[in-house]
């Protein structure tokens, strides 16, 4: 029998190693699994990428992740939010070194790496700061750079509902960018608002098959208090 | 930076400037029923609040919404639903959701009909200058240069001038540019102007407005749009 629910924190961060990219779902705050990212400050990996949209905001989740010092470099499209004053600081003492992305490049180089594509041309940041160093080409008089697809080694995803096969569903726009990072780590790991039994979910709402997911944690949090 | 410093907008004769809410609601009368849209962040979110309900205009977020709504009352807010500035909104009927990979497939792929950006520049061979000014903080381009290359219709909602009198309306960028070569028009507090072949060409002036006071304090060669 096929159950990828486990039973507490230690089991869903085992075999995390140092040194991983670790893709992490959310848009601001909505979205992104605080508890699998306290779980990982717990579990100890350091040295760690980590992909993300934002880079933290106040002292919580991913902001307190990189407070402990354990992340190396972040990718990301917009470090910059209300309160930002964790990433600022490390950035400007040089402790983290930092990769900004346009934000649909980073999506799309996920998607890319689920999908089995290993760089794509796109017309997005051409003649830009963000094109430096990258292979530029002209396709049918347009010009368009070269974006390596990007994948992880884990991935940290919230989820809304949750069945043993891993499939998912997600709530209003905390979908975002958890079901493209499921699908590009060899290790995708999931907290679920909630647990339900196998077929209770409606095959046309499933926006992450399970094939995508390895486990999956119960974490019944309630609301996101911010965004 | 261009350091030769233009006569600022308050010495211009008897004519009475555009607030930003009014260059908002003049952009708003431009979009016709039908169109999708998406509005940056900042002030181009106000363009929304002019568009009548009874037009039909659909509004995207970068975040995976298409048919975004106004923000709803206190006692309404869906604490899962967010737009790109972070704020809450709600659904229009009919409205849907979708992840990150397929919301900038959307955008990039060019089936927008109109994306409104603020900008720090815009140079008469439509470059864009709108994601970084200075090096004091850490680069933040989110989803700018996405929009920016990828929709086909680009029209820029910003002041004429910055707050020390200088043109924000130029030969050639000076700031970091987000696209080369994308604007299609322009809204400010002075005037609107479309990016042509041959430079920017004045549609239309505040009241009492010359075009030889407008060109006092716009860097750019203007003319008259051809009628």
């Amino acid at each position: 029998m096929i159950n990828k629910i486990v039973q507490n924190m230690a089991e869903a961060m085992a075999g995390i190693r140092d040194g991983s990219v670790v893709l992490i779902g959310g848009f601001g705050s909505i979205g992104q699994p605080n508890a699998l990212i306290d779980g990982l400050i717990e579990q100890g990996a350091k040295d760690l990428t980590v992909v993300a949209n934002n880079a933290g905001v106040g002292h919580v989740g991913l902001a307190r992740l990189l407070e402990t010092g354990r992340v190396r470099k972040i990718v990301c499209s917009f470090p910059r939010t209300a309160d930002p004053v964790v990433f600022e600081k490390l950035w400007r003492a040089g402790r983290i070194e930092l990769e900004v992305v346009p934000q649909g490049t980073m999506a799309e180089r996920m998607r890319a790496a689920g999908a089995g594509i290993p760089a794509f041309y796109t017309p997005t940041a051409v003649g830009t700061a963000l094109a430096e160093g990258k292979e530029e080409r002209e396709i049918r008089g347009r010009k368009y750079i070269l974006e390596d697809a990007l994948a992880g080694d884990v991935a940290l995803i919230e989820a809304w509902e949750a069945d043993r096969w891993g499939n998912l569903t997600y709530k209003s726009s905390a979908r975002n960018f958890n079901p493209v990072m499921a699908t590009a780590a060899k290790t995708t790991i999931v907290q679920a608002q909630h647990i339900v039994e196998l077929g209770a979910l409606d095959p046309e709402k499933v926006a992450t098959p399970g094939i995508f997911v390895s486990r999956v944690l119960h974490v019944p949090y309630g609301e996101p208090t911010v965004t | 930076m261009n350091t030769m410093v233009k006569d600022s907008v308050e010495t211009l004769p008897a004519c009475q400037p555009l607030t930003r809410r009014q260059i908002a609601e003049r952009l708003a009368r431009d979009i016709p029923e039908g169109w999708y849209v998406n509005l940056g962040i900042g002030a181009p979110l106000q363009v929304a609040d002019y568009v009548p309900p009874e037009r039909e205009v659909i509004f995207q977020s970068e975040n995976g919404i298409l048919g975004m709504g106004p923000a709803p009352a206190p006692h309404e807010i869906n604490r899962w639903l967010i737009n790109a500035g972070k704020q809450y909104v709600t659904l229009r009927t009919g409205g849907s959701y979708m992840h990150h990979a397929d919301s900038f497939a959307l955008i990039r792929g060019g089936h927008l009909d109109l994306c409104v950006l603020g900008a720090f520049q815009v140079a008469e061979n439509g470059d864009i200058a709108n994601w970084a000014t200075t090096t004091d903080s850490a680069p933040a381009v989110g989803g700018a240069m996405d929009l920016a290359a990828g929709t086909p219709r680009l029209w820029v909602l910003m002041e004429h001038t910055t707050k020390t009198g200088e043109s924000r309306l130029v030969r050639r960028c000076s700031y970091p540019l987000t696209a080369i070569g994308v604007v299609k028009r322009v809204y400010t507090n002075l005037a609107v102007l479309d990016v042509t072949p041959d430079g920017f060409a004045v549609r239309e002036m505040v009241p009492g407005l010359t075009l030889a006071a407008l060109q006092e304090v716009t860097d750019a060669p203007l003319r008259l749009t051809a009628t």
